[in-house]
This record gives structure tokens, C-alpha cells and sequence, in this order.
């Protein structure tokens, strides 16, 4: 639709918002990559954004004498929390309800998307506006909420943009980081008039006139909205408050204006005391935005009479959580505070892009926190473990310490050989995964071949003299292999031939 | 079972062979540096400047005409006023004020051109400001909605060096606002826009004691 803006939004009459693709065939990471990374747009943008922001983020914690200090601590506070998660999650209950907010428990994505529509119900509301919350995308949230007739407005700028533009988010931290400011403009000058009130027609592709466009748009979804729906970073247990750090007060609104406020909140994000903020309001906005403090913090304690919501829900999300806790080298994944420095730093991420990972968790925190949290049936979760060079930087720059590396490393071990895994709070012995069977034969043919020097030697010069023959890509199951790699060329004499030849021919 | 039984059950099983953890360290610096007084407030100043909110300095007795002159210069025609806010702030004869009220819907908040408090504290290393919903600070809305914030901070008072000074000071149970100049995004190409939803504009008047 376009037209004149005449001061009343152009509601469809049944408010259907654009969903997020529905992806149930994703496919596995080298797959998605490949497509990426001929996409000389993306790669350019994607480049800019991660070079700006890590080295931004680089001086921002310079500032600070005591940040390993801090990263030790902030380390030590989530290990605790996690050694005692039950403790903690039930005095998180206690202080929330005395506090005069409702907690719920999701065993599950479907679970915890049937309370939230169920609570939007009760309201009477048809529409719902929301805070970026990587958690309400990970149970896919809105398109739950759109099947059931309730519209949810995201309104965070770059989620609007992602979701405006009918696309995926590509960062944690700036879902549009691939697109550019002309994409962004023709995303406004389409679609805003679909959802609410249009992007003028003059519409520039200044990042200011952008910002001004979705600051019109938003507004009047924000004065009439009656329900919200947030996440939030942080959860303290000993006091109930919740804490939500933004940048453009869409959370604030969001948070203090409707009459209801629901947040949907993974378990692992619960911290005991409110002395523990101390340390992640030093090292989250430096690692993420690279900024001393984020522009708006908001803190909440249940229901404050007269002001903000008069109802708060809290749903308490588990969706795989507790069966990373029962792996011991994949739980420090639930440390994650959502910074996303491990992506800007990955040069697998700045080459690949955010939509390769098939994940709302990009980049190497989403490498190994997907497959635990969805398990490693699909090739895609699968596939994560191996989508890393294992250079190490993400383990360097992330500031609650998570071993990124070894976790791949376990990851690949537990896809390439199965072996025990939680599902559903239940252990399961996994097989290998299919992909790898081929590889698992080659290794034992070179276990016999090494514990055979003869068979080995005759072997290579057989392979020797039909060089000529040697194809550049191999045939069947090794052909995924060379689909990405060059094929070493066959020397004419194998190095043992040529020792023994040497050993000969050289006087000692 | 119910669903909480369920989750519960499951973090049990998943720990029941978890090592006992170490020691929380908090080695960590309570305060980046030694200041004077002065000093802080001086570094709160840049801090705040460097994320574009506009700093004034002042002292109590010239106050008044100070925000009269901030209010004129943005054309204000009304101005948000919490309950607390001390009388003498604001002289007679100024913009409409506007009492902050609980009835008052966010459409006729939309309508106010700008609100003047106080804040519960200030933090130096971050630049920030936090607002505790107290008397002389208001409901959190109001100071979201208008375009135009004027918040006065007594120095050198309500400054502190650090966030982990700042949180014992703060009461949990009341809802807290932490602002870090004005509303600003960076979602266009990392580059930073301000005045997206909140005030597009923060001034903050350092009123020391003359």
C-alpha cells in the first residue's frame, strides 16, 4: 500500500504480520555457506560491521585495568549459579511472586509459546508489541502468536528491519548487520505501510531520516499497546528484579507503558544477588556494543503500584537448557551472556553471515549452542561443530570465558563418534552421525595400513605409478571432501622409497 | 508432573555429579582510580558529553533561571514536573506544567514538550545516570515519552566513581532507570543515530553548591 499518511495507521484488517520464514529444511552449514559467501554485497557489509565493532570494543575494554578480573568473576558467578540452578530458579520464584509477578514454567518451545498466547488471550488484546528477546525467537514466538490471531510488533529497529523485510535476523546483537542503508530504505518504503503508518515518500537513506521513519511508525504501537513481550539479560534471585539493557528505549516502552508485561526468560539467565550486576553491567555493553554503559538500563521487581505494568509474567524457559547442563564440557554454553564479540571476531561468521548458521545463535557461541540445545539429529546441528577454523579469538574476547574451542572440539567428537547426550532430560546413547561413516572407515583402513608397513609400501607405489590416473575429486562418499578441498597431487615416488633410495646412495 | 517438577527434575539429574564450584573471586577494582570530588564530577561530565547529552553547570541559587533558559530555548510550551521536584526549581510563569499523574495516558504525555528531574545518583566512570522513580524523579514514563529531558544531579552529592559504588545505594525493589545520554541506535550500519524513541534530547545540569 501506498498513499498519503492521513494520521490513522493502516491496519489489515486482520493484522497479519510477516512471518519469518518457516525453514524445516535448513541446510547444513557448508551448504548455507557456500551461497553466502558468493554474495559480494553481504561480505562487504557484514565486513565493515564486524571490523568497526571489534575494534571499538578492543578500546573500550582497554579502559578497564581490572577486565580479567572481571571475566574471571563473572566466569565464576554463572558457574555457581549453574552448580545451583534449582536453588536459585525456586528463590527467583519466591521473590518475583512477593513481589507481585506470576511465574511460569516451559519444559519446552511449545509449552512456553501455549502460556504466552494464553496470557495474550486472557487480555482480550490482539496484538502484542516486543522487545528484541533472542529467547522469544528461539521458540519462534511470533509465528505461535500469528497462528492464533495475535499480531507481535517487534520494535527494535533492526529486528523491524529483519522483520519488515520478511528475513531472518543474521547477528545477536544487530540482526540487519547484512543489510545496507539503501536495502533498509527500500525494506521502508515497501512494507511500512503494511504493518502501520509508511515511510514518507521522500525517504532518504540517511541513517537518521531511517531511524525517524521507525521512530513515527513505532510510536503509535507503543501508545496504544495494552501487552508486552520482553526477555531480559539478567534475573536476580535473591531480589526478583529483572534487567533489561537497550539502546533506543523500544525496550523502556515496551516495559513500562502496556498494562500487562510478560518475559520470556531462558533459566540459565538467573544471577544470585543484586551485588552480581556489578560485574556484567561493566562487561556486557563493552563486549557487545563496545560502549561503557548502554544507553538505557531498565530494572524491574514484580508490580510497582501506579507505575508501570500492573501484571508481570515471568516464563521460566528450559528448551534444551538443563540437557546442556548434563553434558560437562558443553554447559559452560548456558554462561553466555548474549554480547555477541564472539561473532565480530570470527572470520568464519564475517564471511559466511549470521543465515548460514540456521540458527537465531550465530557465529561460534551459536556453533555450539544450537546442537546442544536442538541436539545433533539434523545436519545442520550437525554441522555446526565443524563450522570454525578453531583459531581461538572467540575464546579471547569473550568476557564470561567460555572455551569455545574445546566445546567444538567435544561437539565434533560426540557427532563424528555418537556416545552419551541428554535428551529431554533423558540420557540417550547417540550414533555416529551418517556423514561420518565414511569417514570412520577410511580411518580404520589407515589403522591397518600403518600397523602394516609392507601392505603400506606397496600400496603408494602402486599409487605411484598410476598418478597419471589419480582423479581430482574423489568418487562417492569422499567427494564432499573434495568438494571444498584440492586433491594433494600424487608424487612419483612415495617418501619412503625415496629414504630408502638416499640411504643407499649416500655414503656414510 | 508439572512442568516446574519437570524442569527441576531435570537440572538434578544433570548435576548430580557436578564438582563442588570454587570461590566467587571479586578481586575486581571497586573504583577505576583516585579522584577528587572535583575530578569525578569532571569525568562524569565528559562521560556524558561523549554520548551527546548536552552538560550544564550551575548552583542552586541560579537554578531557576537556567532551566528557564533551557525550557526557552526549545520553544517548551509545557513541562513534566514529578511531585518532589522542589517548587523553587521551576519559577512561576514558565511553560504549562504538567503534574506527573497516574491516570494520564501516554497519548497526552505525547503532547508535553519536555520534563525536568532529579536522579537518584550518578555514575562518573560510565556516564550514567540512574533514576529510582522517587519523589523528585517521577513515574519512569515521563521521562521516556518527552522529546526533551533536563535532569539535575547535585554535585558533587550524587556522584559516585563506579557501578559497583552505585548498586548498595540503589533499592532493588523500586524500578530503576539507568540512562547513558540520550536514546541512540546503531542498527544502520554501526552509525550511531540518537533519538530514536526515547528523548531525542538529554541535558544534565551539574548544580553544585555555591
Amino acid at each position: 500500500m501506498t498513499g498519503t499518511y492521513l494520521g490513522m495507521p493502516a491496519m489489515p484488517a486482520t493484522p497479519r504480520m510477516p512471518a519469518v520464514p518457516a525453514t524445516p529444511e535448513v541446510p547444513s552449514f557448508p551448504e548455507a555457506a557456500r551461497e553466502a559467501v558468493r554474495d559480494g554485497v553481504l561480505r562487504a557489509n557484514l565486513r565493515h560491521a564486524t571490523h568497526t565493532i571489534r575494534d571499538k570494543r578492543a578500546r573500550a575494554v582497554a579502559e578497564l585495568a581490572d577486565w580479567d578480573r572481571l571475566r574471571a568473576a563473572g566466569r565464576a558467578v554463572k558457574d555457581h549459579t549453574l552448580r545451583h540452578l534449582d536453588r536459585y530458579l525456586l528463590q527467583l520464584e519466591e521473590a518475583v511472586t512477593a513481589a507481585g509477578g506470576t511465574v511460569h514454567w516451559a519444559a519446552d518451545a511449545d509449552e512456553a509459546n501455549r502460556i504466552v498466547t494464553d496470557l495474550v488471550r486472557a487480555t482480550g488484546e490482539r496484538e502484542v508489541v516486543k522487545v528484541k528477546s533472542m529467547a522469544t525467537q528461539e521458540i519462534g514466538l511470533n509465528e505461535a502468536l500469528e497462528a492464533a490471531g495475535i499480531a507481535a510488533y517487534e520494535t527494535d529497529l533492526a529486528e523491524l528491519i529483519v522483520q519488515l523485510g520478511h528475513d531472518r535476523p543474521s547477528h545477536i546483537l544487530v540482526p540487519a548487520i547484512h543489510r545496507n542503508r539503501a536495502e533498509i530504505r527500500d525494506v521502508f518504503r515497501t512494507e511500512m505501510g503494511r504493518w502501520g503508518r509508511p515511510a514518507p515518500g521522500s525517504l532518504g537513506d540517511d541513517p537518521r531520516e531511517l531511524a525517524e521513519a521507525a521512530r513515527l511508525h513505532l510510536r503509535e504501537k507503543f501508545l496504544r499497546a495494552k501487552v508486552a513481550v520482553s526477555g531480559a539479560n539478567f534475573m536476580v534471585a535473591e531480589t526478583g528484579t529483572m534487567v533489561v539493557l537497550e539502546s533506543e528505549g523500544n525496550g523502556r516502552m515496551c516495559l513500562t507503558l502496556p498494562e500487562t508485561l510478560i518475559s520470556v526468560v531462558g533459566i540459565e539467565k538467573v544471577v544470585p544477588t543484586f551485588r552480581d550486576l556489578e560485574i556484567f553491567l561493566q562487561t556486557l555493553p563493552r563486549s557487545s556494543t563496545a560502549e561503557r554503559m548502554n544507553p538505557y538500563t531498565t530494572m524491574w521487581t514484580g508490580t510497582m503500584k501506579g507505575d508501570g505494568p500492573t501484571a508481570f509474567h515471568l516464563v521460566l524457559l528450559d528448551n534444551g537448557r538443563t540437557d546442556t547442563l548434563a553434558d560437562e564440557t558443553g554447559r559452560q554454553a548456558l554462561r553466555c551472556i548474549r554480547c555477541s564479540a564472539c561473532l565480530n571476531v570470527c572470520p568464519v561468521y564475517e564471511r559466511a553471515g549470521g543465515h548460514a548458521y540456521g540458527s537465531v545463535y550465530p557465529g561460534p557461541i551459536g556453533a555450539i549452542l544450537s546442537p546442544q540445545l536442538r541436539g545433533t539429529a539434523r545436519a545442520i546441528d550437525a554441522s555446526l561443530p565443524y563450522a570454525s577454523t578453531l583459531c581461538g579469538a572467540c575464546y579471547e574476547v569473550c568476557p564470561v570465558a567460555i572455551d569455545i574451542p574445546e566445546v567444538l572440539v567435544h561437539l565434533r567428537e560426540r557427532v563424528a563418534q555418537g556416545g552419551p547426550a541428554t535428551r529431554a532430560g533423558i540420557r540417550v546413547t547417540l550414533r555416529p552421525a551418517d556423514g561420518h561413516t565414511a569417514e570412520r572407515a577410511a580411518m580404520r583402513a589407515a589403522r591397518l595400513l600403518l600397523d602394516h608397513p609392507g601392505a603400506l609400501r606397496a600400496g603408494e607405489r602402486l599409487l605411484a605409478r598410476a598418478r597419471r590416473l589419480a582423479p581430482r575429486r574423489l568418487p562417492g562418499a569422499g567427494r564432499a571432501w573434495t568438494d571444498s578441498r584440492e586433491l594433494p597431487t600424487v608424487p612419483p615416488e612415495s617418501f619412503r622409497d625415496w629414504w630408502a633410495a638416499r640411504e643407499r646412495s649416500t655414503p656414510r | 508432573m508439572s512442568s516446574k517438577d519437570r524442569v527441576l527434575g531435570r537440572i538434578r539429574r544433570a548435576l548430580r555429579d557436578a564438582a563442588p564450584e570454587g570461590e566467587i573471586p571479586r578481586d575486581y577494582l571497586p573504583v577505576h582510580g583516585v579522584r577528587t570530588p572535583a575530578a569525578r564530577v569532571d569525568l562524569l561530565a565528559a562521560h556524558l558529553a561523549e554520548y551527546r547529552a548536552v552538560v550544564h553547570r550551575t548552583h542552586e541559587e541560579a537554578l531557576p533561571a537556567l532551566l528557564t533558559r533551557l525550557l526557552d530555548a526549545r520553544g517548551a510550551r509545557s513541562v513534566l514536573v514529578p511531585p518532589g521536584l522542589p517548587p523553587h526549581w521551576l519559577p512561576a510563569g514558565g511553560p504549562t506544567r504538567v503534574p506527573d499523574r497516574a491516570e494520564s495516558t501516554p497519548y497526552e504525555l505525547d503532547l508535553v514538550d519536555s520534563v525536568v528531574t532529579g536522579c537518584a545518583l550518578a555514575v562518573a566512570e560510565t556516564g550514567t545516570i540512574v533514576l529510582d522513580g522517587g519523589p523528585d524523579q517521577g513515574r519512569r514514563r515521563i521521562t521516556l515519552i518527552p522529546d526533551h529531558h533536563v535532569c539535575v544531579i547535585r554535585v558533587p552529592d550524587q556522584v559516585v566513581d563506579s557501578v559497583p559504588q552505585a548498586l548498595p545505594l540503589l533499592d532493588p525493589a523500586r524500578p530503576l532507570t539507568w540512562i547513558s545520554g540520550p536514546s541512540a541506535t546503531s542498527d544502520i550500519e554501526l552509525d550511531r543515530v540518537e533519538g530514536v524513541h526515547g528523548p531525542r534530547t538529554l541535558e544534565v545540569v551539574l548544580m553544585g553548591t555555591q
